[in-house]
C-alpha cells in the first residue's frame, strides 16, 4: 500500500467535481467588505454561510481595541503560555469569560477546535468513559481520540437513549462525562437540554455543554442555551469559541469545578500551541463586552432568522430544524445540492454546502448561517435566489424530514 | 449467558435488516466492502445492535472491526463483560 494510495477516494470526488466545474470547499473570497458582503468571482456576493451571527468582524471599537494591542505588544506571542508566559491579556480574557459565566476559572485555547481537543483530551483519559450526543462535531470525537477515553454514542438528542446508556453503565456513570452542543452546527437544532440535566440529575456524571453555535445567539445575556433553559448551574462544563459570535478567533473552556486549573496541565493541544495574538485577545475582549451588554444585536439576529426561515418554508422548502440562526435547507443526492449551491453562487449568495457523510441521515444540506449584520434587504435578495430557482430549476427539496 | 454462534445468528439476522438483500450474510462478510456501508453507518448501525444486545460498545472498538466475526466477537465478550 503506497502513501497515497488512501487518497484515491478524495482524488475521484475532486474529478468528479471538477467536471462539474463546481468547488465549494475552496471558494476565495477575493476581497471582504462587510461582515455581510464580499467579492467572490468577481461578483459582489451576500455572504450568508459564515457564522458571523452578531456580525461583530467590523465592529469599530473590536477593531480599535486590536490595533492598540497590536501597536502596544507586537504581532504575535511566539510561543506557548505554558513554556513561554501568559500575556496579561490572555488571563484578563479568563477571568472575563469566567466572570461572564459566574464560574470559577476558565481556560483560552488558540482556536475553537483546540478548545474542544484540549478540554477533552486534557480532562479525560484512558478509563474514562464519555457518551457524546451521536451528532457532535468532530473536533469532540477528536479529543476523546487523543484522550484514549472509552467513547460511547447516543441517538441525537434523544435523553431516553442517553439514559439507557448510563443505566448499562452502572456504577461507572457517576463518573461519565455527557457532551452535547447547545446548536447542532449541521441543521441548526438545540439539545433537549433540561431532559439531558434530569438525566444527568437521576445517574450523576458530568455535563459538557458546547455552546460555539449559541454564544452570544442565545439566553438573556448571550450565555447559550444553558442560560435560556435556566440549567447553567447543571452544566460542568462550557465549551465555546471566538470565530463565531465574537467574530476573532480561538476558544475556551469555563468551569466552577475546582480542577479546571489541572485541565490546562494536562492538556496537550493547550501546552503545545502558539498562544493567541495580542490583537486576537483584545477583540475578543471587546466583543465579549458588547455581546454580554448588546440584547439589541440579539433581537436583531433573531428577526433576521425568522425572516429567513419564514421566507424558506412559505416556499415549500424543507428546513432541519426550528428557526435559529443556522438554517439548512435539506436537498436530495449530493449532484443536485452541488448544482443548487452554485446557482445559488452564481445570484450573487453565498452559503454553505453540506455532503454526506459530515451530515446526519446522510442527507445533502444548503446550510445558511444568519448575522444580525444582515439587512432586510439582503435577507429578501437571498429569499428571491431561492424562489429564483425553485421557480427556474425545478428543484423539489427531500419530502423526508431530516430527523428532527 | 449469550454464546458466539447464538450471537452470530442474530448479529447476522439485524445486518439483513439494516442492508437488506444486498448480500449473503456470514462470518467473513466485511462491514465496509461487502455491505457497502461507509463509516458513520456502522457506528449508527452500532446504536441499534447495542439495542439488540443490551449493551454499549464503544466507537474505539472500529478499528479492530472488519469483519461480521470481528464484531460478533466483541459483542460476545461486552455482553459477557455486562
Amino acid at each position: 500500500m503506497g502513501l497515497f494510495d488512501k487518497f484515491q477516494g478524495l482524488a475521484a470526488a475532486r474529478r468528479e467535481l471538477a467536471a462539474l466545474g463546481i468547488d465549494p470547499f475552496g471558494v476565495e473570497i477575493e476581497r471582504i467588505i462587510s461582515p455581510t458582503e464580499g467579492i467572490i468571482h468577481g461578483r459582489r456576493t451576500i455572504l450568508a454561510g459564515t457564522n458571523n451571527y452578531l456580525g461583530l468582524t467590523f465592529n469599530p471599537e473590536c477593531i480599535a481595541a486590536a490595533h492598540r494591542a497590536l501597536d502596544a505588544e507586537g504581532t504575535g506571542t511566539t510561543g506557548s503560555r505554558m513554556a513561554n508566559g501568559s500575556y496579561s491579556g490572555h488571563r484578563r480574557l479568563e477571568e472575563e469569560l469566567a466572570a461572564f459565566y459566574g464560574m470559577r476559572d476558565a481556560i483560552v485555547f488558540s482556536t475553537g477546535y483546540q478548545a474542544n481537543l484540549g478540554t477533552l483530551a486534557g480532562l479525560t483519559g484512558p478509563n474514562d468513559v464519555v457518551l457524546l450526543d451521536a451528532d457532535c462535531h468532530a473536533s469532540i470525537y477528536d479529543g476523546c481520540r487523543l484522550a484514549g477515553a472509552e467513547v460511547i454514542r447516543f441517538r441525537h438528542n434523544n435523553a431516553d437513549d442517553l439514559a439507557k446508556r448510563m443505566r448499562r453503565l452502572g456504577a461507572r456513570a457517576a463518573d461519565t462525562l455527557i457532551v452535547i452542543e447547545g446548536i447542532y452546527s449541521m441543521l441548526g437544532d438545540r439539545a433537549p437540554l433540561k431532559d439531558i440535566v434530569d438525566v444527568k440529575r437521576e445517574h450523576g456524571g458530568y455535563l459538557l455543554v458546547d455552546e460555539a453555535h449559541s454564544l452570544g445567539v442565545l439566553g438573556e445575556r448571550g450565555r447559550g442555551l444553558v442560560e435560556e433553559m435556566g440549567v447553567l448551574a447543571d452544566a460542568d462544563f462550557i465549551v465555546g469559541t471566538f470565530s463565531k459570535s465574537l467574530g476573532g478567533a480561538g476558544g475556551f473552556c469555563v468551569s466552577d469545578l475546582p480542577a479546571l486549573d489541572l485541565v490546562r496541565y494536562s492538556s496537550r493541544p493547550y501546552i503545545f500551541t502558539a498562544s493567541p495574538s495580542p490583537a486576537t485577545i483584545a477583540s475578543t475582549r471587546q466583543a465579549l463586552s458588547i455581546l454580554s451588554a448588546g440584547r439589541d444585536l440579539r433581537a436583531r439576529l433573531r428577526g433576521n432568522y425568522e425572516r429567513l426561515h419564514a421566507g424558506l418554508t412559505a416556499m415549500g422548502y424543507t428546513l432541519g430544524a426550528s428557526p435559529s440562526p443556522v438554517i439548512a435547507v435539506v436537498l436530495g443526492d449530493r449532484v443536485e445540492a452541488l448544482q443548487f449551491w452554485s446557482q445559488l453562487l452564481q445570484r450573487g449568495v453565498y452559503v454553505n454546502l453540506m455532503l454526506p457523510p459530515a451530515t446526519p441521515n446522510g442527507v445533502s444540506l444548503i446550510r445558511c448561517s444568519v448575522s444580525a449584520a444582515h439587512t432586510p434587504e439582503q435577507l429578501d435578495a437571498v429569499c428571491a435566489a431561492f424562489a429564483d430557482l425553485r421557480a427556474s430549476c425545478g428543484v423539489v427539496a427531500a419530502e423526508n424530514s431530516a430527523g428532527t | 449467558m449469550l454464546e458466539y454462534p447464538q450471537v452470530l445468528a442474530e448479529l447476522s439476522a439485524e445486518l439483513a435488516t439494516f442492508a437488506p438483500g444486498r448480500v449473503e450474510i456470514g462470518e467473513d462478510t466485511d462491514l465496509l466492502d461487502d455491505l457497502n456501508l461507509d463509516s458513520l453507518q456502522v457506528m449508527n448501525l452500532l446504536l441499534h445492535i447495542e439495542d439488540r444486545f443490551d449493551i454499549s460498545i464503544p466507537v474505539s472498538i472500529l478499528p479492530d472491526v472488519k469483519t461480521v466475526k470481528d464484531l460478533a466477537l466483541q459483542i460476545e465478550k461486552l455482553a459477557r463483560e455486562a
